[in-house]
């Protein structure tokens, strides 16, 4: 199957019902959705499908088929450097193992409102674990990346 | 980098400085005696090396250990470039814990603190003598800042002067800054590892790659230890990609090009395995049932004051409780893996490990060949906790590499790391307390018995019956009480345990902190009172609890429904207290707020304070309300995040945390804010009419 990963059309020929984090990880080397807990409950694997945030670990790649799939690396820049600019201002990441995974939840949140209140942040944020405890300051990195984004 | 292609790296002494310290005599030393343990390396080019030798788990060793060098060096911290140290006990072992190269126990900076600013003020005053003998002046004429010296109109890299300076004779006891002189030592400066977690480029241990490396699962049995007796894999070796299996002395793997299809092939293996007698004892009746006929047994004594025989002798008022923590598991979010590559006689391992010093010796086992071969490449950790200073993963991947003759990553599912943890130990305290005629608390007996870690991992560091971890929160219980007496009991149930973020100060601080407001109640005190009055000889103790009542509004009006519970302890030479601000519905606890102090001492960087101290406390917090891992049949019951939540951004409680820096060195940090939160919150939910809650989690489902 074809595959539309970060812009570039890429093949995938291995068992079609193969999530798309290890399509990702393990033939493409990209390495920033992150393996956490296979079943969606954690949102470190989290990228795009068409915009939409997705759990990458439970998302059949076959399912990715002929839509465009996102990653960190591929995140345009008007977006991305906002985000990645407030997580360093905040200073975030602790372990940041599960970092990759919701800056691209606030990613998806941000691309679609540009002032989110504080109860739409948690909501989207919600599915994304943090086991360093990092809400508040990945709160406050979402409110200043808002403020910045074009 | 390792040690061997360091060194292979040739510049080493040629064109810069190297220095480093010596365990031995306690000094830095360079040039050829530093090749021995380098920890920074100065180069013609200006550039900074400095290698850190401790793990990197989110705790910030990798920027705070850094600063101590570039401080004392007068070098920028930005322009540092980090190393990974190797494994070498010899070189970098933590004095702090027996002088093994070991993370853990909050030791890193309390072991760092000294060594590694003696090391940068010795770099900087070579160089500064070095550029005095260069320009023919007095050494008090030069002076060292940001990466140059400078004299009058004569200036100088450091990368310049380094060959001169490594040279220079110099007897490894500089002149250590004063508090005031400090450029980085308490100031806001960011984290040197945060631009790499932010852009992705940060390596764990499941990104390591190397070129033919292949995907591993590992079907290993339900109950911990059991061992294949047969396994049929023909349905497993009919999945399209696999390109191995292979039986290790833990279970059977199957190897892929992806994780996906070598778990999925893994999971059609039939194993028929051999599980001992683990399965018969470990189920959850009977683990209690253990626990306390072993509990009825005489301890050994290690925290005592005054009459340790008969502490509540002659008391008048006596009151009695016991509390009971469940085994928990470390649930790091990067599961437990480990990559390994065995060719041309060398071995080379590559993950999250807090224990290299152990991972060399357990990969040498493995590999079949002497230590000296075996090579540990040490990347970021996706959490800790104490989970990966475990060697068994290590031991799994060097032996599926070998079995194999293929370079592997293993990468074990959620469900294997919730199901084969080192558990937190299952406890039971129990406390007496004793008042004399007046009303004041002359007596008090804390009793903790539960499985050692130490007496599995390190059985030589237990004297007497007493492992020297579980004292931790009771034995050094800050409360000025006539007759005290701290006492273990070890009891190992059968379920393997390891040491888990704070160890046992979150068994005893539940229970001494939660029988204090029982006693303070029985006495008819405030808590914050009843505690202060037996504080008088911590001041810091009393700075801290104080500072935190006050900023929680103790004593104050509050919203209908809401009440505060209170909690303080010495944790790793800081001082802490929490002051939690709940509500009940149907009983149920909801956690607003929780306010801490915390004297560290000397915070190194107070931001990563801050942040280490919110991490702690939601940690304890998370685990407190809903985690606990039972068993049946020898195999734990919860699997993933769905039977074994995680705290979410909508739970979290709003967090304010005061820093009071009253030491003139600084404390642990990593483990300080986790064990009160759980008496903090107890306390609270009587407070606000609640029952006693004696026994973790808040909240079962």
């Amino acid at each position: 199957m074809k595959l539309n990963v970060n812009g570039k059309v890429v093949d995938f020929d291995g068992d079609a019902s193969t999530p798309l984090l290890w399509v990702l990880r393990d033939y493409l080397d990209i390495t920033t959705p992150k393996f956490g807990c296979g079943a969606g409950l954690c949102g470190a694997c989290t990228v795009h499908v068409d915009g939409e945030a997705i759990r990458s670990c439970s998302y059949p790649a076959s399912a990715a088929a002929g839509k465009a799939v996102t990653t960190l690396e591929g995140l345009p820049a008007k977006l991305a450097a906002p985000i990645q600019e407030a997580w360093i201002a905040e200073s975030v990441p602790q372990c940041g193992y599960c970092q990759c995974g919701q800056m691209m939840s606030a990613a998806a949140l941000l691309s679609k409102n540009k002032a989110p209140s504080e109860a739409q942040i948690t909501e989207a944020m919600d599915g994304n674990i943090c086991r360093c405890g990092t809400y508040s300051r990945i709160k406050k990195a979402i409110v200043r990346a808002a403020g910045n984004i074009a | 980098m390792d040690r061997r292609s360091f060194i292979k790296s040739g510049a080493v002494l040629g064109s810069g400085l190297l220095v480093g310290f010596s365990l031995k005599n306690n000094i830095a030393v360079a040039g050829p005696a530093a090749l021995s343990n380098p920890w920074l390396k100065i180069e013609a080019d200006n550039s900074v090396t400095i290698f850190v030798a401790r793990s990197e788990m989110g705790q910030d060793v990798y920027t705070s250990m850094s600063m101590l060098i570039a401080d004392e060096l007068d070098y920028p911290l930005g322009k540092v470039k980090i190393n990974m140290a190797p494994a070498d006990a010899k070189l970098y072992g933590n004095d702090a814990l027996g002088g093994a190269q070991i993370t853990g126990g909050s030791t890193s900076m309390r072991d760092a603190w000294i060594k590694l600013r003696t090391v940068g003020a010795t770099a900087r005053e070579m160089l500064l003598i070095a550029a005095a003998q260069k320009w023919n002046v007095a050494v008090d004429k030069c002076v060292a800042s940001d990466g140059f010296v400078t004299s009058g109109s004569n200036k100088a890299s450091y990368g310049e002067l380094a060959q001169a300076a490594s040279a220079v004779p110099h007897n490894g006891k500089p002149v250590l800054k004063t508090p005031a002189q400090f450029k980085y030592i308490g100031k806001q400066v960011g984290r040197l590892d945060t631009p790499s977690k932010v852009n992705g480029s940060a390596i764990y241990g499941v990104d390591v790659r190397q070129p033919g490396m292949l995907a591993a699962s590992l079907a290993m049995s339900p109950v911990i230890g059991g061992k294949v007796v047969s396994y049929d894999d023909s349905a497993a070796k009919a999945v399209s990609g696999v390109l191995g299996i292979v039986q290790i002395p833990d279970g059977v793997a199957v190897l892929a090009k992806d994780y996906f299809t070598a778990k999925k092939a893994r999971d059609l293996l039939k194993v028929k395995w051999d599980n001992g007698n683990t399965a018969a004892v470990a189920d959850m009746a009977a683990i209690k049932k253990g626990l306390r006929e072993a509990s009825k047994k005489k301890g050994a004594v290690i925290g005592k004051a005054g009459n340790v025989q008969a502490p509540l002798a002659g008391t008048v008022k006596k009151l009695t409780a016991e509390y009971q923590l469940p085994f928990v598991a470390h649930a790091t979010l990067e599961p437990v893996n480990c990559s390994a590559m065995i060719a041309n006689g060398e071995c080379h391992v590559w993950g999250p490990i807090q224990f290299q010093q152990g991972a060399q010796g357990v990969a040498a086992a493995a590999a079949g060949l002497p230590a000296e071969k075996v090579f540990i490449h040490t990347t970021f950790l996706g959490g800790g906790y104490g989970r990966k200073l475990e060697l068994d993963f290590i031991g799994q991947v060097v032996a599926i590499a070998k079995a194999s003759a293929k370079p592997v990553r293993l990468i074990w599912s959620r469900e294997d790391d919730m199901t084969h943890d080192f558990y937190r130990p299952i406890s039971l305290s129990q406390l007496e307390g004793g008042f004399d005629n007046k009303g004041n608390l002359v007596g008090l007996s804390s009793k903790l018995t539960s499985p050692s870690v130490t007496a599995r991992a390190f059985p030589g560091f237990v004297v007497e019956g007493s492992d020297p971890f579980m004292n931790e929160g009771s034995a050094n219980l800050t409360y000025d009480i006539k007759n005290f007496r701290a006492e273990n009991v070890i009891h190992d149930t059968g379920i393997r345990v390891g040491y888990w973020r704070a160890v046992s100060n979150n068994l005893n601080a539940f229970a001494i902190e939660s029988f204090m407001d029982e006693l303070a109640a029985a006495a008819g005190k405030d808590p914050v009172d009843f505690r202060m009055n037996l504080l008088a000889k911590h001041p810091r103790a009393q700075k801290v609890l104080s500072t935190a009542a006050q900023k929680a509004g103790w004593g104050q009006l509050r919203q209908r429904g809401r009440a505060l519970g209170v909690a303080q302890m010495e944790c790793y030479d800081a001082y802490i207290a929490v002051v939690a601000e709940v509500s009940l519905k149907d009983g149920k606890p909801t956690v607003h707020k929780l306010t801490c102090a915390v004297d560290p001492g000397v915070a190194v960087r107070p931001d990563q304070v801050l942040a280490q101290i919110e991490s702690g406390l939601l940690l304890g917090f998370s685990t407190a309300m809903k985690n606990q891992i039972t068993f049946k049949d020898g195999a734990a019951q919860q699997t993933n995040f769905d039977s074994y939540p995680m705290l979410r951004m909508s739970e979290t409680p709003a967090i304010d945390i005061t820093v009071i820096e009253g030491g003139d060195k600084p404390s642990g940090l990593g483990e300080v804010g986790v064990p009160l939160a759980a008496p903090a919150i107890a306390n609270a939910i009587v407070a606000a009419g609640g029952q006693r809650i004696r026994s973790l989690p808040f909240l079962t489902a």
